[in-house]
């Protein structure tokens, strides 16, 4: 996809409107998974605007946002940009072979107590 | 009180006891839970996506159930209980998706979120009211200190779940304090446990879990309690040394039941 193409697909899966941000820093500031990233919470939604998408894409960073939605819930512009990560990360899975966990990987993840809500969870959020 | 129950998958295997016991409390209670029938896994997360519907239509089931039967929905998950209160959400507030799930389920009267959603918290504090189980409580947990952990599922977005303030909630407090116990405040009961990077990267969660446990056992917690099977599973595998519990774990216990 175009670069254009690829901003458009995100802005439209996300609902989120990038431009509402007055880059305060405060989602990545809260973001639990903030030291994991490469691309952080604030990153993702000045990128997203730039149209800068295949870096975000190649990125791991989008498999380290957890949508607990604390950046959500404290922007002060209502900004969501979890749900710009979730775009971007959708935008990948749902290509052809994208997926990022994949059943037959499964069971060697597993031990006797994991619940089956981590499962569904983490196929919800990584596969296609 | 008839209410109709949502268990979830989870309920049904790897936390049978917060099930059972949820069950127990509630009829000692004086609460009858009708289990929804042929009620389907929610998905475990909510699909954030605007354009992800037939991955919310399993809630709608449910919810569609629960508006038929004519009585709130009761869930102890809060995995479930965030799927199906945002999905009920949308059915309200979302034209789109409320359209686009309607014709999907083929609905001769749309359905447009009449139900409510609560949370088994929720309809103890706003359906039977703490101080009437405090009432009922025979062994009260005198000398316990208790920390809640809330994780994000039960609270945000909190415009949507208005379970309570989601940056100060007080509910599990109040909870701990009718049964008699004190209950402890710390640092990080509302942040990520880290959830579902259990299954590939632990010390991802033990990052998470530990700040969480650490902060507990600074305000001299001797156990923590929560409502989610995933937080409890990362809290105990990751977290550290004090005992995690479901909160229907201490209820069961406090009324004394056996």
């Amino acid at each position: 996809m175009e670069q254009k193409n690829l901003k458009e697909t995100v802005l439209r899966i996300s609902g989120v409107n990038p431009r509402k941000c007055m880059k305060c820093g405060k989602c990545s500031g809260t973001c639990p998974s903030y030291d994991e990233m490469e691309f952080h919470p604030h990153q993702f939604v000045y990128m997203v605007e730039n149209g800068e998408i295949e870096p975000l894409m190649a990125s791991k960073s989008i498999y380290r946002c957890l949508t607990c939605f604390a950046c959500v819930e404290r922007c002060p512009r209502q900004v969501e940009p979890a749900k710009l990560i979730e775009a971007v990360r959708l935008t990948v899975i749902r290509q052809q072979g994208q997926n990022h966990l994949k059943p037959d990987a499964i069971p060697a993840l597993l031990d006797e107590d994991m619940p089956q809500q981590a499962l569904v969870t983490a196929m919800r959020k990584y596969a296609k | 009180m008839v209410f109709s129950y949502y268990p979830g998958c989870t309920l049904r295997t790897k936390a049978k006891e917060l099930d059972r016991k949820a069950r127990l409390a509630a009829k000692e209670l004086g609460i009858e839970l009708c289990e929804v029938p042929e009620w389907q896994c929610c998905g475990g997360c909510y699909p954030v996506a605007k354009d992800e519907i037939a991955t919310k239509l399993s809630a709608v089931r449910t919810l569609m159930a629960a508006k038929e039967a004519d009585r709130p929905v009761v869930t102890v998950c809060s995995a479930c209980h965030n799927v199906l209160k945002r999905v009920n959400d949308d059915m309200k507030n979302d034209p789109v998706i409320s359209d686009r799930a309607n014709r999907y389920l083929q609905n001769e009267v749309p359905y447009q979120g009449e139900a409510e959603v609560l949370h088994f918290l929720e309809m103890l504090r706003d359906k039977v009211g703490f101080d009437r189980i405090a009432e009922k409580v025979t062994k009260p947990l005198t000398g316990r200190k208790i920390a809640a952990y809330y994780g994000c599922l039960l609270l945000r977005p909190g415009k949507v779940m208005a379970f309570d303030d989601p940056e100060n909630p007080t509910i599990i407090e109040d909870f701990i304090r009718a049964l008699g116990a004190e209950a402890v405040v710390y640092p990080y009961r509302n942040e990520c446990c880290g959830a579902y990077l259990a299954l590939e990267d632990r010390d991802s969660v033990k990052k998470k879990s530990s700040a969480v446990l650490n902060g507990a056992k600074a305000g001299g917690a001797d156990s923590v309690i929560t409502a989610c099977p995933l937080c409890l599973y990362n809290l105990q595998k990751c977290g550290g040394e004090i005992p995690v519990l479901y909160f229907t774990e201490l209820l069961f216990e406090a009324l004394g039941l056996e």
